[in-house]
């Protein structure tokens, strides 16, 4: 299938870029690395009448390190993550997840922000994001907004932005306190997963985001505290009844529980620095 | 039959060489000519507008927005259609009572699933002939949907073509012996189980599609085909589209993949066909990934309550078994729907000694995707059913699967014989294979492996299979049921001025390397290096007549033609070479492109026999008629097909905590007879293997109950990728057939027909230590956890 | 604001202008404008991985990026790598295993394996096999397709 037309804008600033999100309203759409948006489009999914292609923000690029947080540009891309030495010595959990996404071409056109501003509740990045604290800048007409990543993903492809561009994210560099697990299932290598989940331990406190279970990336309170308390693993694995699991043709909701729980113990075997 | 031994045993021979392909350079620069990279000029393309239910009644149809559209050249509705395109309907004689109702290119009154087409757009692009599709309005009543075959049949199922009173296309029952009796046989084991195999489809990577192309100054209908049989479509599109046979050019270049998938009649081509007569001009029509997994064939689907009793002693005394298949609504035209329930039936323990058979087939109507013939034909299941039991029994008595095979596979020197089908079988191995296989995979090793792994909390299985492969079907296949599929092909070989041979034949490529061995077979019986020859293929008007590649025939059946061609030219040349030399044929041979003695001195290089011929006649005796070109055709006779063997393993490992299943290698060993080009061949099975192990574990189109295919896309739709793909080790036994001098018989189907049965019994050896089974494909993680839930 | 773009880019060396369809891809812009038909279209959703070319020297899917995004890039085709010599080692080691039939998924291919030794991928059968993992291949089982990267990556190490 070929996309339907549309009107593609280039805004050479994220002033511009905002301005024309402004003026189009819900006729226009974002284009990041268009990984996820171009095969909606092609599938005549997504038909927006107006595309804005944000390639040339130079505002939404970049990696640094501000203080006790890295910053990383929205428009990053994956593989620039995974060959960039900061993002490698800062956020280790990122060299254990990145390679799960999909592969190298899609990652070579892929970026954060996109993946973020998408929240597919099967991608790995949002539960990243909330595994490790990190926060979201958002630039919109009325200035910027700093959003948690707890507070970001509202549901299946539904986030807390509001005509709003995603600028860049923060995200804590890893301290000697903490260790990162992930895991996620697949039967297929780059496939999205049945069931994962990305863990941030710092001393003895757990953040623990699964992904490929519910409508949005999603932690269970309980169940890190639980981990805090140092239960046994099936006092943990209960709270994962929180969890209002996803049924799709690849595994039913009872499924996903089981597999969300090998995850989660997986991970945290696997625990690194 | 069997050839003359200098055939295979000259000096430059290259009948089983490992040759590369010659062709391959073309495809590895991106030098290939797939269909779409046809451009015609004034061409145009086609969308089509398809049925978004599996059963509804179409109540108008609303063209105008669309013709008013941007690019837009034609809209056109079943309706309009119909009145250049006969009906077709998906019959032959010796299925008997198989039922079918007329088809039409583009839906008539009624939808029948969900993606049939309805109307179709022409413009001047695809993306505006899509655009216009979302202008055409078509008002559907939606019908009440026959879904699930176990129901289809039932008093309050909708029927889907009246006219036939209930969803029953074709049924068949088999008998063989008294199996009731055979199992009520004191110390006789009756395992019984109920397998069931999810539907599949093809996923060739290059989607179908075509581009017609009609000149009204000489009436000539010129096709480009991405499909297996340029000769049968050219007969469809004259019958259906009121043309002379000779007036229509089907032209398959390079084909992307076809499993089977390329070889029937799909409405969507023969509009494209339509409109291209209408409009007087080229029309593409490429299936986006969307319509291929709604309209290209599926297949597979069946479910099967089976039973097979052994003795104490571990001797098979029958199979009874019950196969219910769903095919969508229609039977599919021209080949049908029924066969590959009829290979269930017919191929079910065929490599075993069985006195007692008992099988039920039933084929029904629903509304889904049609389903048809797609790669190793109803093998797949065939083999699960009686090696799945033969595993479950021999677990049930205690013996080892191979020994239990070993005491009922056919002994190796007991052909000709007949299964207990009534299938006649000759040149098989089945004993050898076996035995090859177990050496060659370390079967003791690789078992005590097993039980260490076991203790470690780590499920590993081996699973076997011994299979039958029909391959080189005689016209005993289609043809003697009214089908225009030629059994027959043919081969021309010509000495060309400069010594060449330019070699031509009615078989198809589509990445087997038929070309490459067409040019070794040619080159090698003939007697010329093979880069001086030059292969044809795939364009009826300049190939013989014959029926394409599809069942493994293309070197079985192709090949020996070539090899007849190239024997007749050879003593043709040697005649003439005779006469030049004064001296006897007898004396003479042809090696590395000359005529030589018999011990390789070169008497005359074959440029200047042939320079002579062609431009020096009066040089020649006036009695002397040269001819340097040779036709030969080949069929198989005495045999419906002719069979092959093999013996294959898999070893996986289950992650019984996830369901995951992990292929650690496979096996393969191959009777294909001789074989032409280790090289291909090696890979060929593997590249079938691997399309097993996707119908073993991953692949599978869902349907909602009202009808909706569920996962019709790439990704949703798992085929096997690099990552999860084991490594193959492939053998070969080449025990000739007899029905022909080349002695090759098919090869395309047996890893596909064999590795889901492997995968399937190797899962479950893995499962069970803890008393649990499966028995449905594919053996999703979610499948697998419920098995374990439910073991004893 | 148009629903049509000029673009200039380098495609195989070569210097291109045109004005395309805003919506146009990048790989049917390469196979309908260019006639460069080499690259081939599978499935239109970044799945199959037959698209797959070389931009500014990242391998990336022709479907999943629009002909208006390459304006300013290097665009490298099947036909750019035959042409400048970069796949003839590939190319040998494909012939030499049969990692090809019916050649569909071949230009992506050879896209991700140059990508992969160009990166200084090692010849590790397993890492092989992930990093192709997103080129779908229905013929050859993909093991001579890991046999013949093998080969070129030790050929390149001696």
């Amino acid at each position: 299938m070929k996309a339907p037309d549309f009107d593609y804008l280039l805004p050479a600033s994220l002033d511009a870029a905002l301005a024309m999100l402004a003026e189009h309203g819900g006729e226009a759409m974002p284009l990041a690395g268009g990984q996820s948006l171009m095969p909606m489009m092609n599938f005549r999914v997504a038909a927006p009448e107006v595309l804005i292609d944000l390639a040339n923000l130079s505002e939404l690029r970049g990696i640094s390190i501000e203080g006790d947080t890295i910053r990383i540009g929205a428009m990053t891309r994956y593989a620039e993550l995974m060959a960039d030495a900061d993002v490698q010595k800062h956020i280790p959990i990122f060299g254990l997840a990145l390679p799960h996404i999909a592969h190298d071409a899609i990652r070579n056109r892929g970026t954060i922000g996109g993946s973020i501003a998408l929240a597919d509740p099967a991608a790995e990045m949002p539960a990243l994001l909330r595994a490790l604290n990190a926060i979201v800048e958002a630039e919109g007409p009325d200035g910027t907004r700093m959003i948690n990543a707890d507070d970001f993903f509202l549901g299946m492809f539904e986030t807390a932005l509001d005509g709003e561009l995603i600028k860049a994210l923060h995200i804590p560099v890893a301290t000697s306190e903490q260790r990162f697990g992930f895991h996620e299932l697949t039967q297929r290598h780059g496939d999205y997963a049945l069931a994962g989940v990305a863990v941030v331990q710092t001393s003895n406190t757990y953040r623990a985001a699964f992904f490929g279970v519910a409508d949005r990336a999603t932690r269970v309170p309980d169940l890190e505290q639980a981990l805090e308390q140092q239960d046994d693993m099936a006092s943990v694995l209960e709270h994962l009844g929180n969890i209002d699991f996803t049924d799709d043709l690849k595994a039913n909701h009872t499924t996903r529980q089981r597999l969300a729980g090998v995850a989660l113990k997986r991970a945290l075997k696997g625990m690194t620095v | 039959m069997t050839g003359p031994a200098h055939i295979f045993d000259k000096p430059n021979r290259y009948i089983g060489k490992p040759e590369p392909r010659a062709d391959a350079a073309r495809l590895l620069q991106g030098r290939g000519s797939y269909v779409d990279d046809q451009k015609l000029p004034r061409m145009v393309h086609a969308a089509f507008v398809r049925s978004p239910h599996a059963h509804a009644k179409i109540l108008s149809i609303d063209t105008e927005d669309a013709r008013a559209a941007k690019g837009v050249i034609a809209v056109y509705s079943g309706e309009d259609l119909a009145a250049h395109v006969t009906p077709y309907v998906g019959t032959l004689t010796h299925l008997a009572g198989l039922r079918s109702m007329p088809q039409h290119p583009l839906a008539m009154e009624v939808a029948r699933w969900q993606g049939e087409p309805v109307v179709m757009v022409v413009a001047t692009s695809r993306a505006l002939a899509e655009d216009a599709c979302e202008l055409v309005y078509v008002d559907f009543d939606e019908l009440p949907a026959a879904v699930d075959s176990e129901t289809a049949l039932d008093l309050e199922a909708p029927v889907i073509h009246p006219e036939l009173g209930n969803n029953l296309a074709w049924e068949r029952d088999m008998v063989a012996g008294d199996i009731d009796a055979a199992f009520a046989t004191p110390g006789v084991h009756v395992v019984e189980r109920e397998f069931r195999f999810g539907r599949h489809t093809g996923v060739t990577l290059e989607s179908r599609g075509t581009v017609c192309d009609y000149d009204p100054s000489e009436n000539q209908l010129t096709v480009y085909y991405s499909g297996q049989a340029p000769h049968m479509m050219q007969v469809i599109f004259s019958k259906h589209l009121d043309l002379p046979e000779e007036n229509i050019r089907v032209i398959s270049n390079d084909v992307g993949g076809s499993f089977g998938i390329k070889i029937h009649t799909y409405g969507d081509e023969i509009a494209t066909a339509a409109a291209a007569k209408l409009l007087k001009r080229p029309v593409k029509f490429i299936a986006d990934r969307f319509e291929s997994f709604v309209t290209d064939i599926h297949a597979r689907d069946h479910i099967v309550k089976a039973k097979m009793g052994v003795t104490e002693a571990g001797t098979i005394v029958g199979i009874d078994f019950d196969d219910l298949t769903g095919i969508g609504p229609f039977s599919m035209y021209p080949r049908t729907s029924a066969i590959e329930c009829n290979q269930v039936l017919n191929l079910t323990g065929a490599p075993y000694v069985m006195e007692n058979y008992r099988a039920k087939g039933r084929v029904v109507f629903q509304n889904k995707t049609l389903m048809c013939q797609y790669r190793a034909v109803g093998h797949p299941i065939a083999m699960a059913i009686a090696d799945g039991l033969l595993e479950d029994a021999a677990r049930k008595i205690g013996m080892d699967p191979v020994a239990l095979r070993e005491i009922n596979l056919m002994a190796d020197d007991s052909y000709p014989r007949s299964s207990a089908t009534g299938m006649k079988l000759d040149d098989l191995s089945h004993k050898r294979a076996l035995r090859k296989l177990t050496e060659l995979m370390d079967y003791d090793a690789l078992r005590d492996e097993r039980t260490e792994a076991r203790k470690n909390g780590i499920y590993r299985g081996i699973g076997f299979v011994s299979m039958v492969e029909v391959t080189n079907p005689s016209p005993m296949f289609y043809g003697i049921g009214g089908a225009p599929i030629a059994s027959q092909d043919g081969a021309t070989v010509r000495l060309d001025a400069g010594g060449a041979l330019h070699v031509s034949s009615s078989i198809t490529e589509q990445g087997q390397g038929t070309n490459a061995i067409l040019a070794q077979i040619a080159a090698g019986v003939f007697g010329v290096d093979l880069n001086r020859v030059k292969v044809t293929t795939g364009d009826t008007a300049t190939t013989p007549y014959g029926g394409g590649t599809w069942a493994s025939r293309g070197a079985g059946i192709g090949g020996e033609a070539m090899l007849q061609a190239a024997q007749a030219l050879k003593d043709q040349v040697l005649e003439v070479a005779g006469v030049m030399l004064q001296t006897g044929v007898e004396t003479l041979d042809i090696q590395g492109g000359a005529v030589t003695d018999l011990n390789g001195t070169i008497r005359l290089p074959l440029a200047d026999l042939a320079r002579t011929v062609y431009y020096r006649g009066n040089e020649l005796p006036n009695d002397l008629n040269p001819e340097l070109v040779a036709t030969r055709h080949y069929r198989v006779t005495d045999f419906p097909f002719v069979f092959t063997n093999g013996a294959m393993a898999a070893h996986v490992e289950v992650d019984i905590e996830t369901g995951f299943v992990k292929v650690l290698h496979f096996w393969a060993v191959e009777d294909c007879g001789r074989v032409i080009n280790p090289l291909l061949v090696d890979e060929q099975i593997r590249g079938g293997v691997v399309q097993g192990i996707g119908g073993a574990l991953y692949e599978e189109c869902h349907y909602s109950p009202d009808g909706q295919f569920l996962n019709a896309t790439m990704a949703d739709y798992m085929v096997p990728m690099a990552s999860e793909m084991p490594d193959i080790t492939i053998a070969h036994i080449e025990t000739p057939t007899k029905t022909s001098v080349l002695g090759a018989k098919g090869a395309g189907e047996a890893g596909t027909g064999g590795a889901p049965a492997a995968i399937l019994n190797a899962v479950n050896d893995a499962l069970s230590p803890m008393g649990a089974s499966i028995w449905q494909m594919p053996m999703t993680p979610e499948r697998i956890l419920t098995a374990l839930d439910q073991a004893d | 604001m148009s629903r049509s773009i000029d673009i200039s880019l380098r495609v195989n060396g070569e210097d291109v202008r045109a004005t395309v369809p805003s919506r146009l891809n990048l790989v049917d812009f390469l196979r309908e404008e260019l006639s460069l038909t080499g690259s081939h279209v599978g499935c239109e959703h970044g799945v199959c991985g037959a698209c797959t070319l070389t931009v500014d020297g990242d391998t990336v899917r022709g479907c999943l990026m629009l002909a208006a995004q390459a304006d300013g890039k290097d665009v490298i085709t099947i036909e750019g790598l035959a042409e400048n010599g970069q796949s003839a080692q590939l190319q040998a080691a494909f012939t030499k295993h049969n990692a090809l039939q019916c050649g569909f998924c071949t230009p992506g291919m050879l896209a991700s394996a140059i990508g992969y030794v160009n990166a200084g991928g090692i010849a590790d059968r397993e890492a092989i096999r992930q990093h192709i993992s997103g080129n779908y291949c229905r013929c050859t089982g993909y093991q001579s397709i890991v046999n013949a990267i093998c080969d070129v990556i030790e050929e390149k190490s001696v």
